[in-house]
């Protein structure tokens, strides 16, 4: 038996079957100051359902900002400290923070190194996004490959539909959610708003002709008057759902020893300095570039699409409105028509 | 699931002062209960740690023909290195490895070799020359030239190799210092002066190297010059690194992690790259 939520209340209705299910957990967009943030739920008053999108991206939910790798008791023993969470939903997220998921897990679970850490909380999650009815003015989706409708990384999509929403299931992941919940969900096309939504977001520049062109860039010197105003503060790289870099670092919790990992950046200083003092990447333009072209080069070669998904947040976040939409355009504005 | 986080413990058996102002030490490790032994290729390396210290990669200094204990040569310039500096033999610290891909050794079979080293970057091609020079591998390989260099004759590291290697006939031994000190009765002179003078058939050549960013800088022009090809240069790479497995990003370098595609790149790939080690 399986019920259609595709009212106004959908998303209402759609959290408390989630609640309802035993043992599960919930995380969905709550308020943080004027903002939006993903945290646990325990019930749906907690849930922010209108929002415009999350300031924070959700992926402290797969990789938290500080993680526990090791730890060591007084017996000198090291135990490996592998989550072991029970089944969790996130809900709520935006295709294009569910397209960052669908890149992170080519950085932590693909190949041959898997990351044991990652793989347990990812195996546990499944990811129910939200469709965007509009674009907010930083949004640029559809110019790394995404869209507001984009089912990439998703398991259940909920597609703005009418004045309500209409559920899809992804993958298996999704469906076997679904049925879970007891709501239906739509066969593929079943949405008529779909094909209107998102036409309005022409692409900025050609992704392939942005790659193409930053690999035949390193050393323009438009490197050093671009990111001239770029203070290294990492805001962009902690703001962002797909940067993934970390630190590794020994410290004591409770009296015992741990080695955690913690989120790190290219744009500091210290990042690639050397022991011997030597430093590859010695100023902030050399690291400029350098998140450019990991971002729109490097990661198309190593994991086959941009480590951006176009979410905006690092428009935002930039204390000297450092546009990265400014960049891509500046080396790669020819590539369309 | 395998968990590449975990390291295996092994036990402190010795630790050499190499250098007179004793910055450098070698400490040879062997496995400790608990342990399975592994292969490696030289050039590879390996994360060593002392939990709640912390964890650095360093090369592994000794041949995979004397599986039994690694060397680690460590220099001391920061918290890890200075632990490391003053474990004691008997203690127990952590290792993961091997790691990295190590010196293309089959495609080295059977071609005459330069190896060129300078400062402490000389402790992996220590491992390869150890390597090339057993009784079961020399024959796999032509003639053998090692230049190696220090700042001064106190600097030098593995003096009883050095020793050992000038006394074979089927190795030629260059050592050189920037500047002569004391009794030293050597070669003097930067390593990319001493390989100027090397008579090379560059068709059966290749080059191992290894060494501080100034070095490699004067050194590529000079195996150009002797008509070394791009693809028959190795370089090894130092560059910062966390993880070791290609996730923490820290030592990327174009669509590659040195910590997986390296540390060791033919200066053909390298010249592929983005050029922040030009």
């Amino acid at each position: 038996m399986t019920d259609e939520i595709t009212g106004r209340d959908a998303l209402v209705r759609f959290l408390e079957r989630l609640l309802a299910i035993p043992g599960m957990t919930v995380y969905a967009p709550v308020a943080e100051g004027d903002g939006a943030v993903f945290d646990r739920i325990s019930s749906v008053s907690e849930a922010l359902l209108d929002f415009p999108g999350a300031v924070r991206s959700p992926r402290h939910i797969l990789t938290p900002m500080t993680e526990k790798l090791l730890s060591m008791g007084p017996d000198g023993r090291v135990e490996e400290a592998i989550p072991t969470p029970g089944p969790a939903v996130l809900f709520g997220v935006r295709p294009c923070d569910a397209r960052a998921i669908a890149f992170l897990d080519r950085v932590y679970a693909g190949g041959d190194r898997t990351d044991p850490y990652y793989r347990a909380r990812r195996d546990a999650l499944t990811i129910v996004s939200l469709g965007c009815r509009e674009p907010r003015p930083t949004c640029f989706c559809t110019t790394t490959g995404g869209g507001p409708l984009s089912p990439e990384g998703s398991d259940i999509l909920l597609e703005p539909s009418g004045k309500g929403w209409s559920v899809r299931a992804v993958s298996e992941k999704g469906r076997a959610l679904a049925d879970a919940t007891g709501i239906a969900v739509e066969s593929d096309g079943g949405n008529p708003d779909a094909g209107s939504i998102g036409a309005e977001m022409t692409p900025r520049v050609d992704i392939a002709v942005l790659k193409k062109v930053l690999d035949e860039s390193f050393d323009d010197p438009r490197w050093q008057t671009l990111t001239a105003k770029c203070l290294g503060c990492g805001a962009c790289s902690f703001i962002c759902p797909s940067c993934h870099c970390f630190d590794i670092v020994d410290g004591e919790e409770d009296g015992v020893t741990v080695r955690s990992r913690i989120w790190d950046t290219c744009q500091f200083k210290a990042f690639t300095k050397q022991a011997s003092g030597h430093d590859p990447r010695p100023t902030g333009a050399d690291r400029f570039r350098h998140r450019m072209m990991h971002k729109f080069s490097y990661c198309i070669d190593s994991y086959g699409m941009p480590g951006c998904v176009g979410c905006g947040r690092c428009v935002e976040a930039c204390p000297v409105n450092l546009d990265i939409r400014r960049l891509m355009e500046a080396f790669g504005g020819d590539g369309l028509e | 699931m395998n968990n590449p986080y975990a390291p295996i413990p092994m036990r402190v058996e010795k630790i050499v002062t190499e250098t007179e102002d004793a910055s450098i030490r070698t400490i040879s490790l062997s496995f400790a209960e608990g342990s399975k032994p592994f292969g490696f290729v030289p050039g590879q390396f390996s994360e060593l740690s002392i939990m709640g210290v912390g964890e650095a990669p360093f090369g592994i200094a000794s041949s995979p023909m004397t599986p039994d204990a690694l060397d680690f040569t460590i220099a001391r310039v920061g918290t890890v290195t200075t632990e490391l500096h003053y474990l004691e033999p008997g203690e127990t610290i952590g290792l993961r490895g091997p790691l990295g891909n190590g010196y293309p050794v089959d495609a080295l079979k059977g071609r005459d070799l330069l190896v060129i080293g300078g400062g402490f970057g000389f402790s992996t091609l220590r491992a390869f020359t150890n390597y090339a020079l057993h009784p079961d591998n020399r024959g796999g390989f032509g003639r053998l030239v090692v230049v190696y260099g220090a700042r001064n004759p106190g600097l030098l590291l593995y003096r009883d190799d050095l020793r050992n290697w000038a006394s074979r006939d089927d190795v030629q031994l260059i050592v050189t210092v920037d500047r002569a000190e004391g009794d030293w009765a050597g070669a003097v002179g930067n390593v990319p002066s001493h390989v100027k003078g090397l008579e090379v058939d560059p068709a059966s050549t290749a080059a191992l190297v290894c060494g501080p960013p100034a070095m490699i800088r004067y050194t590529l022009p000079v195996l150009d010059a002797l008509g070394l090809a791009p693809s028959d240069i190795f370089l090894s790479l130092e560059m910062k690194m966390k993880c070791g497995i290609g996730k923490c990003g820290r030592c990327s370098i174009g669509g590659s992690y040195v910590c997986i595609d390296g540390p060791v790149y033919s200066l053909a790939r390298l010249r592929e790259l983005p050029g922040e080690f030009s």
